[in-house]
């Protein structure tokens, strides 16, 4: 059984259901397919958010994703996986980031999933930056981000 | 080695990348930061936090104590907010 792995990063929008597609192309062994997408919003906490602009380290984001995919693909039986983050200026309702994982049964793709996203936000080299209409400013990171990825190294 | 810097501390930092040539003295990465932070107003400001600075050798995550030596590139950037 083959787990394929498809890490972007780009400045263009992604289409879910080709990326679907693709990962799903030729196979019938594949039962569920969960999708979750990452999207720019208009409402943070108390300031209205007119852009926000993604700044990446190139070459190292490419290579933590990898290894985050690789430790999904090691831990829950999965049949695919695709992770594309987009970088650039973004205004409220653009896509951001979208995580695709396969597996034959739905348990895994839904963990895998989770997991994906809770370490991409702890530990993939990239950075928010807010423009409101009181300024602009870095986004701080979450405790709360923090926590959600600490509960996968509990066993 | 190259250093590069990311989001406000490339801001403060007032470049993306540089090639440094720290003393031998300077061992680990807590050390290079408080080396770098001597060089001028602005690194001090870009370092005036030390403990909210993440750090990465060669694209992965090192903590400050991690030694720079052999270090092709160091990389200095706030917490993660991707995603």
């Amino acid at each position: 059984m083959s787990c394929p792995v498809t890490i972007r990063i780009q400045e263009d929008d992604f289409d879910i259901a080709r990326e679907i597609a693709v990962l799903t192309k030729s196979r019938t062994d594949i039962g569920a397919v969960v999708s979750f997408s990452g999207i720019c919003r208009a409402d943070d906490d108390s300031s209205k958010v007119a852009a926000l602009t993604l700044e990446h380290y190139p070459g190292m984001a490419e290579e933590e994703i990898r290894r985050h995919a690789d430790e999904a693909v090691s831990r829950w039986p999965l049949n695919g996986v695709t992770v594309i983050h987009r970088v650039g200026r973004f205004m409220p309702g653009q896509n951001i980031v979208l995580v695709l994982t396969a597996s034959q049964h739905r348990q895994a793709a839904f963990q895998a999933a989770e997991f994906l996203m809770d370490y991409l936000k702890t530990s993939a080299p990239f950075w928010k930056k807010e423009e409101s209409a009181t300024g602009t400013g870095w986004v701080e990171a979450h405790a709360r981000d923090d926590e959600a990825a600490a509960r996968w190294t509990k066993s | 080695m190259r250093v590069k810097y990311f989001a406000w501390v490339r801001e403060r930092v007032g470049k993306a990348e540089e090639t440094i040539e720290p003393p031998a003295t300077v061992r680990t990465v807590e050390e290079l930061i408080a080396w770098l932070s001597g060089r001028s107003e602005a690194y001090a400001y870009a370092f005036e936090k030390p403990k909210v600075i993440r750090a990465a050798i060669d694209h992965a995550h090192v903590k400050s104590d991690a030694a720079i030596a052999g270090a092709r590139e160091i990389a200095f950037f706030p917490p993660m907010t991707g995603g």
